[in-house]
């Protein structure tokens, strides 16, 4: 079976420094072209499971197979079969970004014409043309993040891993990576092994999404599935008049149950008696007045609160 | 074998590059010790009369000190780059390439021998300009840049070993004033049998640095001295291999890839 007819399999994968437990055994298996997303806080363990799986750094226990090879005992295998853009972007700033292709194709064996021809077409892919022979310390934090990919993609591997690829990019150039990981994955059938902090971008981008924390895996599915486990969506709403509130409780009482809203407003699950129209519709006909109406649907911070008792952003805060 | 040649052939490439393209790694190499070289050997020409003194040029006398001074900033170079590499991740991204450590430390020495052997060359052109006699004639002449070239490998794998042990560019710049001590207690200015002070004498006698800057003093001074040469160039490769088995030892514990 080829590398690129492979995903990865992940069983019991411990990481301990010195006294730390970093991974915590995670067990997980991502098939051939998926986009899998890896959420968790700061300190939470992905980046010492990406080194792992990029052979990077041994586990302390476990084991994993990535594009068919085993990350302990086929090393040099795994290292030909995957690209890797790690959290730091990696770059010599006193090269360009075609040297920096140079060097890594012809590190990989890739010569004459055929790297020739990678290089022009990674760096149109990623947009670097124009600046492809400039010296990389005089682009912007997009460029390099654009390089990285584009270096992790010259050898053409058949699993990518990005670690928090968009982080400290603007939002034009992080939908442009985005479009860029979704396009590999859809039409090139790229592993995509993607650890984020970022909710918007698990829930856009990943197929399937593992939560990570304190170096244990505490949810793991679709996105969609993942926030229907927890709960439909609420509808809060804040009266014109705060003497009309118990009014609104009783009429919004019929869509679901109640739940914590903040001061001045009242707030229910929906449980399937019908959705935010017909909220806006009985609220018309008992002609009670809405100063603001919320539709809050659940995200993955609340899976990640659900499954942890913290939220996701400010977790690593917590831990500080 | 035909795969790692070439390795160490593109990481050499990058390095060199990377090198000249830092006009301030390169320019004091060139520069101070040329500076140095006169300053001195105008203001110690006195030594010269002293009872023994093997020459009547201090600057022929004085002349190795350049190449040993140029070999320290070598070490600095090839130390201050890796540490870079270490701190910027770009180890980590040749970690993943097929790249074997043997060619990665190899290559990373580039561009401090490269310089190195610019520096030779411009030491050598310097003091012949100014009327230094090669004993040893062109064929000394071409093993003083030999020796210079290896020196500055030595040191610059040195510069490598301080860099994969400390991960920081200023744990290798903190080095260099105790490099730079070793070429004060030396025989760079006086000949080791003329120290009058006999600890500075017993020191200079220990330092291997002394053997390195006497190799090329009796090139220029003496002509072919076995001795002196075989003493020196021992030296030289004593200090390339120590310091690369210790900067391989400390490489494969810094990338621990599997």
């Amino acid at each position: 079976m080829s590398a690129r007819a492979q995903g990865i399999v992940v069983e019991g994968l411990v990481r301990q420094f010195k006294g730390v437990l970093a991974v915590d055994g995670i067990d997980l298996t991502i098939e051939p072209g998926q986009i899998y997303g890896f959420l968790g806080p700061n300190g939470a363990g992905k980046s010492t499971t990406v080194h792992m799986l990029t052979t990077l750094l041994p586990p302390s226990a476990g084991r994993a197979t990535v594009a068919g090879f085993d990350v302990v005992a086929d090393g040099p295998s795994v290292r030909a079969n995957i690209g890797a853009a790690l959290q730091e972007t990696a770059l010599d700033p006193f090269l360009s970004a075609r040297e920096h292709l140079r060097l890594q194709a012809s590190l990989h064996g890739i010569r004459g014409e055929r790297r020739l021809r990678l290089q022009d077409d990674l760096l149109q892919r990623v947009g670097l043309t124009q600046a492809a022979d400039r010296k990389v310390r005089t682009y912007s934090g997009g460029m390099k993040r654009r390089l990285d990919l584009a270096l992790a993609l010259i050898h053409g591997p058949s699993t990518l891993f990005l670690d928090e690829p968009t982080t400290g990019l603007d939002p034009q150039s992080r939908a442009a990576l985005w479009e860029e990981v979704g396009r590999l994955a859809r039409e090139e059938g790229v592993t995509v092994f993607l650890t984020t902090q970022y909710l918007e971008e698990a829930d856009v981008l990943a197929d399937r999404v593992g939560i990570i924390d304190h170096g244990r895996i505490v949810a793991e599915g679709t996105p969609a599935s993942l926030k229907a486990e927890i709960g439909r969506s609420t509808v809060e709403v804040v009266p014109e008049s705060s003497a009309e509130l118990h009014r609104l409780v009783a009429i919004l009482g019929r869509f679901g149950t109640e739940t914590a809203a903040r001061p001045g407003a009242a707030a229910v699950r929906l449980d399937g008696k019908g959705g935010l129209a017909d909220v806006v519709r009985a609220l018309d006909q008992e002609d009670l007045r809405a100063a603001a109406i919320n539709l809050h649907s659940p995200s993955l911070d609340d899976v990640f609160l659900a499954k942890t008792g913290r939220k996701l952003e400010g977790a690593a805060e917590d831990d500080a | 074998m035909i795969e790692i040649a070439n390795h160490v052939a593109l990481i050499s490439r990058r390095s060199l590059v990377r090198t000249a393209r830092q006009p301030g790694t390169w320019i004091p190499p060139l520069t101070f010790p040329l500076i140095l070289m006169a300053v001195n050997s105008n203001g110690l020409r006195a030594a010269t009369h002293l009872p023994g003194f093997p020459t009547r040029s201090f600057l022929a006398f004085f002349m190795p000190f350049a190449f040993m001074q140029g070999a320290l900033f070598a070490s600095g170079i090839a130390g201050t780059d890796l540490a870079r590499d270490i701190d910027t991740g770009f180890l980590n991204r040749l970690a993943l390439t097929p790249v074997r450590g043997g060619a990665l430390l190899v290559g990373q020495i580039g561009g401090a021998v490269g310089l190195g052997a610019v520096q030779a060359v411009l030491y050598l052109a310097a003091a012949l300009a100014a009327g230094v006699h090669i004993d040893a004639g062109p064929a000394g002449a071409a093993l003083i840049l030999l020796f210079a070239i290896g020196t500055a490998a030595g040191f610059g794998s040195l510069g490598l070993w301080l860099a994969l042990r400390t991960g920081s560019g200023e744990g290798v710049q903190s080095m260099f004033p105790l490099l730079f001590f070793l070429l004060l207690i030396s025989s760079m200015n006086l000949p080791r049998n003329l120290i009058e002070v006999t600890w500075f004498r017993d020191l200079a006698t220990i330092n291997p640095v002394s053997y390195l800057i006497e190799a090329l003093r009796s090139l220029v001074i003496e002509g072919w001295n076995a001795e002196a040469l075989l003493l020196g160039f021992g030296c030289m490769l004593a200090l390339m291999a120590v310091s690369m088995v210790l900067a391989a030892r400390q490489l494969r514990l810094r990338m621990t890839r599997t």
